[in-house]
């Protein structure tokens, strides 16, 4: 039988392999110590590694993500959480500027090996300032890395890939994925002895020829409950792709698929305006436009603040019967 | 500014143990290096105007003895971080004027191989770590490095310079509460020249009576002031603060007082609108680093007029020849656009390879 925890285990699964595999890890953030973490990621890790490896900040993101990368020029390589990914917002200036521009502006004398990791998704009713989800703001920025993991093994096999990296990385994770359960090995059953998962690689969750489901995040189960109607309802056979990493994006993957299919939706929790989709749809146009026997669409969360009423705001992000009205525009 | 009494070439603070261990030798190289701050910044200055030299130029002539003074405190395992008027700081630590001057001049055997600009010298070799555009973004990444120093369990401090603007930023006082609750060994530098831009300390700051860096109280912390005309006086002060660090692990503000000859920025067109003819005079006249060193050395008969005037050409010419490696140096080949990004695709690695990474057609 197969080991299955849940996306939180799987990530804190990795944290703590990442502690004990290098000295100069160490976890840093608003109550990820003595709390056990807002979301309860780090839960019994400051217990087991103690004042110096796991720190609790003040309600700093500016200070703390900024004295991050200036530790990490020194070697340090702190993982850094934010309640939020929301809250990057605070910390825009040390993220975008420092983390993303002091290798460049020193020729590459410097670099910055942190990782920034937390939810970034709405849906979780809590207005508007906490439900950002900034992939497309961050990955923008030449120099960064951003990654959105959609299941347990994946989350901890890329955790371990983005500590392991030498940039920094934007590591975005989802509130409503912490209690999902899959699949993950445990070190003993793998044959290198730990799960590595690289960034810049995309993931087919679902074979199939009919339309290309691209998805990022939380939007990947989405899309796959959906492939899931088109087969049962429709019989339309959806490949449903896993682009797990943002920047890096795997675009040999993306173009595999739409070579095969012939027809793209990507879908995300992102904003339409410039979102994951916008590129990814631009890249499918200029190499693959005499493959496509549709127009590629993108479903995106609804343009306009997340709205608090439960009731509204579930409408505003992609669901499964939404991709499969606009699925059958296109098959 | 009211006007200050200027102090007399008289060494206060030349009886300070850090003083006394001073060689006749040692004193001379701090006036050379004051020296050669002011006559790269005068050369580059020259090139400006000639066309040469463009973007922001940000010039440290009149506060060379903040940079020169403190850093000569340093040892192997202390660090220095700065703002964006980091030329002085650069050849404090070492760096040669000819690839900091090449790279004002945009070329590719700047320091920074022309992507970094005058704002943005780095030099890890050297324990530099830059260099920095915006104001008071560098605060919370000289914690960074004293954090690093002290995970690493090392005894050392980061020097993390700023402007007497740059006290107004959260970030500061973010970086200052984190680097106080966690004795963090840091020693914030205010480099007061009495304007953020042209905004005077009194339209801009409010602060305890005793200065700027009193505002240190506020988190627990050790502040000093310190006039920062005096080679003797800075180097007396910044090394309490640096023996702070070393042996309690404690962080420190100072506020070293100081004046701009020269405007915020070369293209400073009001800087004599913000400050009278008169005091910019004054400070030139009465006030200026270098003349009053000089003075002391031959005071102390160190050094004679011959001597000044001899470092004073040799700076002057290596300057000359620093303009003229630059001039001299090929711009960046379009081909370096895309290094220096990231580290995993400069290094060629499996993760570098892995993806792609860059999306212009």
């Amino acid at each position: 039988m197969p080991r299955e925890i849940t996306y939180r285990e799987a990530l804190r699964e990795g944290l703590d392999e990442e502690l004990a595999h290098d000295d100069n890890v160490c976890i840093i953030g608003e109550e990820v110590a003595e709390y056990n973490g807002a979301y309860k990621v780090t839960e019994g890790l400051w217990k087991k590694w103690g004042d110096k490896r796991v720190i609790d900040t003040p309600i700093s993101e500016a200070g703390f993500i900024g004295m991050g990368i200036g530790a990490s020029m020194l070697g340090v390589r702190p993982v850094m959480e934010l309640m939020f990914f929301s809250f990057a917002y605070v910390a825009f200036d040390q993220m975008m500027n420092n983390a993303a521009t002091c290798r460049y502006m020193s020729g590459g004398l410097i670099n910055v090996p942190i990782v920034v990791r937390g939810p970034a998704n709405a849906g979780t009713n809590v207005g508007a300032t906490h439900s950002h989800t900034p992939e497309n703001i961050f990955a923008n920025m030449p120099g960064l890395k951003v990654v959105s993991p959609s299941d347990p093994y994946d989350v901890k096999g890329l955790i371990k890939s983005a500590i392991r990296d030498n940039d920094p990385v934007y590591f975005m994770e989802s509130t409503v994925l912490y209690g999902m359960t899959g699949e993950v090995p445990s070190n003993d059953e793998l044959e290198d002895g730990e799960l590595i998962v690289p960034i810049g690689k995309a993931k087919v969750k679902r074979e199939g020829a009919d339309i290309s489901l691209i998805a990022h995040g939380r939007a990947v189960v989405t899309s796959l409950a959906a492939a899931d109607i088109l087969a049962d309802q429709y019989n339309i056979n959806a490949e449903v792709l896993d682009l797990r990493s943002i920047r890096p994006i795997d675009e040999q993957a993306i173009l595999e698929t739409v070579r095969k299919t012939h027809r793209a939706i990507y879908i995300e929790e992102n904003k339409p305006f410039c979102g994951i989709g916008a590129q990814v749809s631009s890249m499918i146009m200029e190499q693959a436009f005499d493959d496509l026997d549709a127009p590629v669409l993108r479903i995106t969360s609804a343009d306009a603040p997340a709205f608090y009423s439960p009731a509204i705001e579930k409408l505003q992000l992609p669901t499964p019967e939404e991709i499969v009205a606009r699925a059958l525009t296109i098959c | 500014m009211a006007e200050k009494t200027p102090k007399k070439p008289t060494a206060e603070y030349a009886d300070d143990p850090i003083n006394q261990s001073l060689t006749a030798e040692d004193k001379i190289e701090l006036l050379r290096k004051m020296v050669r701050i002011r006559r790269f910044e005068q050369t580059s200055l020259k090139h400006y105007h000639s066309g040469s030299i463009g973007g922001f130029l940000h010039l440290y002539i009149g506060q060379e003895s903040v940079a020169v003074g403190s850093i000569s405190l340093l040892g192997e395992n202390d660090h220095v971080i700065t703002a964006y008027r980091d030329h002085g700081h650069a050849l404090s630590v070492g760096m040669g004027m000819n690839e900091c001057m090449a790279e004002v001049f945009g070329k590719k055997t700047g320091c920074s191989k022309g992507k970094g600009g005058s704002m943005h010298y780095f030099a890890p070799d050297k324990n530099y770590w830059g260099g920095h555009g915006i104001v008071a973004g560098q605060t919370p990444l000289g914690a960074g490095l004293a954090f690093g120093i002290k995970y690493k369990g090392l005894k050392g401090c980061c020097l993390c310079y700023m402007g007497d603007g740059a006290i107004n930023q959260g970030a500061f006082h973010e970086a200052l509460n984190m680097a106080a609750l966690w004795d963090l060994p840091v020693i914030y530098i205010i480099e007061n020249n009495g304007y953020s831009m042209g905004t005077s300390q009194e339209r801009s700051s409010s602060h305890p009576e005793e200065g700027l860096a009193a505002r240190a109280e506020g988190y627990n912390m050790d502040w000093a002031k310190i006039d920062g005309v005096s080679i003797y006086e800075i180097r007396a002060g910044v090394q309490k603060a640096v023996e702070r660090a070393h042996e309690k692990s404690r962080p420190t503000i100072l506020e070293i007082t100081t004046y701009r000859h020269k405007g915020h920025s070369v293209a400073d067109a009001n800087t004599e609108k913000y400050r009278t003819k008169e005091e910019i005079q004054n400070y030139i006249q009465k006030h200026d680093p270098i003349e009053f060193w000089k003075a002391t050395l031959i005071e102390e008969g160190v050094i004679t007029e011959d001597d000044y005037k001899a470092i004073n050409k040799e700076a002057g010419a290596e300057a000359d020849a620093a303009a003229d490696f630059a001039k001299k140096s090929p711009f960046p080949d379009e081909s370096e656009i895309f290094d220096d990004i990231y580290w995993e695709v400069d290094n060629n690695t499996e993760a570098g390879r892995t993806g792609r990474h860059f999306f212009h057609q």
